[in-house]
């Protein structure tokens, strides 16, 4: 899967997620840009990303993040 | 089971034709999942549940302040949530002499918790017992040794049973069954609490929102009464009109296992006061003859309160069932393995519960263990005698068939009903029955048992029980009455409520009889009425018209002066009559 796939997959998790169709992505997007996305829908976020692209990241990586291009390496550094 | 993300989209549903209930959380761990989990549940339980969540680990403070936010709050549970993780916290600062203190430490704070709530609110509480961790400190000796995390979390876990048997308003929602059920890999993630001080994972939330759902929905009145049986390949391996008695499988080989296993969890449903009925597609002496005949049966033909077996089809059959039964639809559960069936009775019957039997026989326990579909937040005696009382109203309304006159039959039913004030013996039924009744209840009022010992010793109420006993059988305590002294003149109707297996007798004649008595010997001028509606309660919409009461400004009036007796073959038992 390539990092573009990946980001399209991701905003599909991050619509469902936050019940909100107008979210859209792109690798330098901060938690700062979406609306919605707090401290607390980082947990559900992070749960559903594990669930769909089927892995773990540890108790550091969860935090580790600082735009989304980051998670999107996170992930293909895990598959 | 819905998803947690599921649940949450349910949050933007419209609510508000739903039955609001106002619920504390109280947590000492992050509850905000929880909380969205509980409404977002309530939803599809049909409940609007109105949350009031405590700031993070504020448990004592809300609850040992009079004046906190929790108590302005005004809950109608409250939800208490201790986390064993924080246990753990508790007992690894402890010295290890002091390790053996910490079941009976936690309990004394559990109990101040519940005086305190009860003190200063008439709520009722649900506290979630302990998910086992294992630090394996001492290994297996953990079993031998007091001192051990284990050994304090099992005593504890046993403590808080023994102290919610001699609580009246103390539930326990039994976390530690989910954990069990699911393995703590599922229960517990610990990325996100590290992250979050969340102890229960998100996968699992719904499972624990359904659990306390199950709890809450029960307090309201909402529980299930009746089990349906198919009988070929549900309640028996094979089909007996093929197989024959020899042939069906059942025992303690092979899969008969599985459904003696089966037969066994449904007679012990029976004993608790669930009723049982068949409904199958068979010639009926065919279906009978396992009953009767088959050596290796649990179930019997006197477990069976309503026994219907015949060609028709099953939708039609469980209307049959309902109408001898006089319970809700929604309190149904349909159990057959043929999908085709199923979906029939679902399409047909709104509101029943139909689940969906795994394929395999050897899988049907575990999976009905999973649904929790029997909850109830009480029992009395009087549940298990419930099957004798269903089918003595069969037998009786065999009988009916043959009076002509309506009359005649009363009267030859010698029907005896003893009226007491509410007292301790009485005290638990009547507070159950108060808890249960949906149909025949004018106000639907909800009263605990400790509100029902307020209500005997006010100087502001009469209070009135009735049973009812006849040439078949007794059917126990069956309606109860509670007025309050509105003014000097008038008696308010607070409490009216009815059990649905003594309709048509009379009783609601009798019964105005009965307090248009007291009333007067009291010296009051009228009687004052209310009807309630719920979504269940539109049988009795026009209860106090049909005794006469006129309506007047939202209220039913009936004057006592002029009132005259009504006709009701009931001979009275009367016991210190108030």
């Amino acid at each position: 899967m390539d990092k573009a796939e990946i980001l399209s997959q991701l905003q599909e998790i991050f619509r469902d997620t936050l019940d909100d169709q107008e979210v859209t992505l792109a690798y330098e997007t901060t938690a700062n840009d979406v609306e919605g996305w707090d401290s607390l829908t980082h947990i559900h976020l992070v749960v559903s990303i594990e669930k769909h692209f089927k892995l773990r990241f540890t108790a550091k990586e969860i935090q580790s993040w600082k735009n989304i291009g980051e998670l999107v390496e996170g992930i293909i550094s895990k598959k | 089971m819905k998803t947690f993300t599921q649940l949450v989209k349910n949050l933007k549903n419209d609510f508000s034709k739903l039955k609001s209930i106002r619920v504390a959380v109280l947590g000492d761990s992050a509850t905000q999942f929880l909380s969205q989990a509980l409404r977002g549940t309530g939803y599809d339980y049909g409940l609007d549940l109105n949350i009031w969540e405590a700031d993070f680990n504020q448990i004592e403070r809300q609850v040992f302040d009079p004046t906190s936010e929790l108590y302005e709050f005004n809950p109608e549970i409250v939800v208490i949530f201790h986390s064993s993780h924080k246990l753990l916290g508790r007992y690894n600062k402890l010295k290890p002499e002091a390790y053996s203190t910490l079941a009976d430490s936690q309990m004394e704070l559990i109990d101040g918790i519940n005086s305190s709530i009860g003190l200063n609110c008439s709520a009722k509480i649900i506290c979630f017992n302990y998910t086992e961790i294992d630090d394996t400190v001492f290994g297996n000796y953990s079993g031998k040794f007091e001192s051990s995390f284990i050994f304090q979390l099992r005593k504890l876990n046993y403590q808080l049973m023994q102290y919610a048997s001699g609580h009246a308003g103390f539930y326990i929602c039994d976390l530690s069954s989910i954990q069990n059920l699911h393995g703590r890999k599922t229960f517990f993630q610990p990325s996100i609490y590290i992250n979050s001080e969340m102890v229960v994972s998100i996968e699992i939330m719904p499972d624990v929102a359904s659990r306390t759902l199950d709890l809450i929905s029960a307090m309201n009145g909402r529980v299930n009464k009746c089990l349906i049986l198919d009988l070929d390949n549900t309640t028996w391996g094979g089909v007996i009109g093929d197989d024959g008695l020899e042939n069906i499988q059942i025992g303690s080989l092979g899969i008969g296992k599985a459904f003696t296993e089966f037969q066994y969890w449904a007679k012990k449903l029976k004993n608790r006061g669930i009723i049982l009925a068949v409904c199958s597609k068979n010639t009926e002496s065919v279906a009978k003859e396992p009953f009767e005949k088959h050596p290796d049966m649990v179930l019997r033909l006197d477990d069976i309160a309503v026994f219907v077996a015949n060609w028709n089809n099953k939708a039609d059959n469980i209307r049959l069932i309902q109408s001898i039964l006089n319970i809700g639809f929604d309190s149904m559960v349909f159990l057959d393995d043929n999908p085709f069936e199923r979906n029939i009775v679902r399409e047909n019957i709104p509101g029943i519960i139909v689940p969906e039997l795994p394929e395999d026989p050897a899988e049907y326990l575990e999976y009905l263990y999973s649904l929790n579909l029997f909850e109830t937040v009480s029992y009395s005696n009087e549940d298990a005698e419930r099957t004798k009382q269903y089918q003595v109203e069969a037998k009786r309304s065999i009988m009916q068939k043959s009076f002509v006159n309506e009359d005649d039959f009363l009267k030859s039913l010698d029907m005896v009903s003893v009226i007491e004030p509410f007292n301790k013996f009485n005290t638990p039924r009547v507070a159950q029955l108060s808890q249960r009744s949906n149909q025949f209840n004018l106000r639907t009022m909800r009263y605990t048992e400790s509100d029902i010992e307020t209500i005997s010793t006010s100087e502001k109420h009469l209070s009135f029980s009735f049973t009812l006993e006849d040439k078949f059988g007794d059917n126990g305590l069956i309606c109860v009455i509670i007025l309050e002294k509105e003014d000097s003149e008038t008696l308010f109707i607070d409490t009216w409520f009815m059990s649905c297996r003594v309709l048509k007798r009379g009783m609601e004649n009798f019964v105005t009889n009965t307090i248009v008595q007291s009333g007067t010997r009291h010296g009051f001028k009228r009687l004052k009425g209310e009807f309630i509606p719920t979504a269940k309660n539109g049988m009795v919409e026009d209860h106090y018209k049909n005794l006469g009461f006129t309506f007047d400004n939202g209220f039913w009036f009936l004057d006592l002066k002029s009132y005259e007796e009504r006709t009701a073959f009931i001979t009275a038992k009367p016991v210190n009559l108030q």
